[in-house]
């Protein structure tokens, strides 16, 4: 049974697109993995998972062919338990939570020249989070990266990606039982890069994990995230928050597959867009298995249209197989700037600047505190004060 | 001692059917410490008259003039009428997600002063003030007039006037739907306030209930976008009796 309720979603037509379009692969489910790059046509930009996407920026990344760039990694001293290690590709396939979902991490997995592994040790407790800086020096980079949470580790990794680069990559996260991680991937590229990124979770039993992801640079970014519950009784919590600027492409897929029962996700994604050539896609499947009695799910993704000609697009979908389920919902909706609310902040004395700040700031507000680190939570609001003052800037430039 | 000079006022709104004329050349001057009270039927422009002082963009203003101590408000951005003295209380305040009371009030107080309130003052001017309106001090954390009561959100709009302190305020129907006790206290926070700043008031309303509260020195009748007739406060009286049935008919 496929079922695609929108009951909660609301949207403004004129800027949300493929609402309700139901995925016409028979299921979710049925999407191929493989390590083999052939495995997977080069995309003609009519697939589900590549109709939205900036397929010529991408297309460098699609070609089965090792590049010798790599990102400069400033890695700080590590706590007791924690490891960085590189490994070769036979490894790092074996050791990976599955296999690739689509062509463009397919070839970063098999052209990266093997990965990088940061392993938590069992029972390591990180009492601070942190903090891996990489930045690209302008190189065509693949990359394979493994992330492992051993059993009642409890760490915050926040993994902060700069610079410039044209770089795809593969992510695997693996939560063994009862581990607790909290990663952070903060896309903050110059403005003149390429990203194409798949980042797969697999939870063991009773494992949490908080995912966050933080898109505000980069001329393309697609960044798709899956999370597959391997084991009863874990949550995993999805957090993205995305600002789109004019010639900005910012698309995040997400998949959660609830495969075992009792298991809880929640996916919340907002996004901002301004500037007539800002696009964003947000394409969230979560899949109910059979055996996943007492599933309990939601998912939400809300953008918020500053000027004209910006585009979001919005397309959820829940896919149910069984009748025992604790709770399952989705909402999605895009509106415009809302010019009431502007011009109630402005009688009262506040500029038009000021006000937009207020809004933007309070549309992402509780969001930013979900991600739950003191130090991203302070960056952030910095960082989409910015972004504002460079549309105000933008705006004054129309206007003038 | 201020005063807001309303000259032949003429706005219209534009709509799927074409240009609507609204206001048809509205004349009305108040000063400090006065209270004009702007009596009319559903649909007569009094909104539209409140909204044109205060620069809503949707309404064009086609002739006319509005004159605050000299300066030409009409060339003022709407931000910059209220920080010229002005001050809206809206019929239908509106909601802000996201952005909470306090934030709100010390970020409007900012722009209109030009400089940031001193933080222990201001604190307590808050409080006294949320106190006076019966509103609990939750209140300010909560996001601006989302999930508000009517009366809450109308006690929001007289507790930013009192704050904000306007040289002229237009309250828009502040009264409407308000039960008895809700509306006392509203009615006390703007009589508070013309006694303390010397406020002038023009006051928009719909029935005659809230003027056994505020007392207005000058009744306006307010029908087909213009001002219909003018008197003291009897004229409010002989409303309450008759209605505005009369001056339909005449319309
Ligand atoms: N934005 C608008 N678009 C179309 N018609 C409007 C708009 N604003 C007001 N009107 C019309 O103008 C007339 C006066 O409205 P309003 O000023 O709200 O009256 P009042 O406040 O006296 O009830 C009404 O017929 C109303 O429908
Ligand atoms: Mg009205």
């Amino acid at each position: 049974m496929t079922v695609t309720d929108h009951s909660q979603a609301t949207a403004d037509t004129a800027h949300s697109h493929g609402l309700g379009t139901p995925t016409p692969d028979a299921s979710r489910a049925d999407r191929p993995t493989s390590w083999d790059v052939d495995t997977f046509t080069v995309p003609s930009g009519r697939e589900e998972n590549w109709r939205f996407s900036p397929l010529k920026d991408i297309k460098p990344m699609l070609q089965a062919e090792d590049t010798d760039g790599h990102l400069e990694w400033d890695i700080p001293t590590l706590p007791e338990g924690v490891t960085i290690s590189d490994i070769d590709t036979a490894a790092a396939q074996e050791r990976s939570v599955r296999a690739p979902g689509d062509r463009a991490s397919a070839v970063a997995a098999a052209h990266s020249g093997g990965a990088r592994v940061l392993s938590i040790a069992p029972n390591t407790v990180l009492d601070e989070p942190l903090q891996i800086t990489v930045t690209g020096t302008g190189q065509d980079v693949r990359g394979h990266l493994l992330v492992e949470a051993g059993a009642s580790s409890e760490a915050t990794i926040i993994l902060e990606r700069k610079g410039t680069a044209t770089y795809s990559e593969f992510v695997s996260v693996d939560l063994a039982q009862n581990a607790g991680l909290n990663l952070v991937l903060l896309q903050l590229w110059d403005n003149d890069s390429v990203h194409a990124g798949e980042v797969v979770a697999r939870l063991g039993r009773d494992s949490r994990l908080r995912g966050s992801v933080v898109t505000l640079g980069g001329k393309s970014v697609r960044l798709n995230t899956s999370a597959a519950f391997a084991g009863e009784g874990a949550r995993v919590d999805l957090f993205g928050l995305y600002f789109a600027d004019s010639g900005q492409h910012q698309e995040h897929q997400l998949f959660v597959d609830h495969a075992v029962p009792r298991c809880t996700s929640r996916v919340t994604y907002k996004g901002a867009l301004a500037g007539k050539t800002a696009r964003t896609v947000w394409i969230g499947d979560v899949l109910i298995r059979k055996e996943a009695e007492e599933t309990d799910t939601y998912e939400l993704n809300r953008n918020l249209v500053l000027t004209d000609g910006a585009r979001a697009d919005s397309v959820p979908n829940l896919e149910i197989e069984t009748g025992e389920i604790a709770g399952a919902g989705h909402a999605s909706a895009t509106g415009r700037f809302d010019d009431e609310q502007m011009f109630y902040l402005r009688s009262r004395g506040i500029s038009e600047d000021q006000a937009r700040k207020l809004v933007v700031r309070g549309f992402f507000a509780d969001l930013v505190q979900e991600i739950g680190v003191a130090s991203v939570e302070e960056s952030l609001m910095k960082a989409i004060d910015a972004e504002l003052d460079h549309v105000n800037e933008e705006l004054a430039e129309e206007d003038a | 001692m201020s005063t807001l000079e309303i000259k032949n006022l003429h706005a219209s709104v534009e709509t799927p059917e074409g240009t609507k004329q609204i206001l048809k050349g509205v004349n009305l001057t108040i000063n400090s410490g006065e209270t004009h009270a702007i009596m009319g039927p559903n649909g007569s422009g009094k909104s539209t008259l409140a909204y044109a002082i205060a620069g809503h963009p949707k309404y064009d203003i086609t002739e006319g003039s509005v004159f605050l101590d000299g300066e030409d408000v009409l060339e003022m951005s709407v931000d910059e009428r209220a920080k010229a003295g002005l001050f809206l209380a809206m019929q239908y305040p509106v909601e802000v997600p996201g952005v909470s009371v306090s934030n709100f009030l010390r970020t409007a107080k900012t722009a209109i002063d030009g400089e940031a309130p001193k933080l222990r003052t201001w604190v307590k001017d808050v409080k006294v003030s949320m106190e006076q309106l019966r509103m609990d001090s939750s209140f300010a954390e909560r996001n601006v007039n989302e999930g508000f009561s009517g009366g809450e959100k109308k006690r929001h709009e007289i507790l930013q006037m009192e704050l904000l302190s306007p040289k002229i305020a237009v309250l828009d129907e502040t009264d409407s739907g308000l039960d008895v006790d809700a509306l006392r206290i509203v009615s006390e926070g703007v009589n508070r306030v013309k006694e303390n700043t010397g406020l002038g008031v023009m006051l928009i309303t719909h029935y005659t209930r809230i003027l056994r509260y505020i007392k207005p020195d000058f009744v306006h009748v307010f029908v087909n976008g213009q001002v219909a007739e003018e008197g003291g406060p009897e004229l409010a009286e002989r409303l309450e009796a008759e209605g505005y049935d009369r001056y339909l008919v005449e319309a």
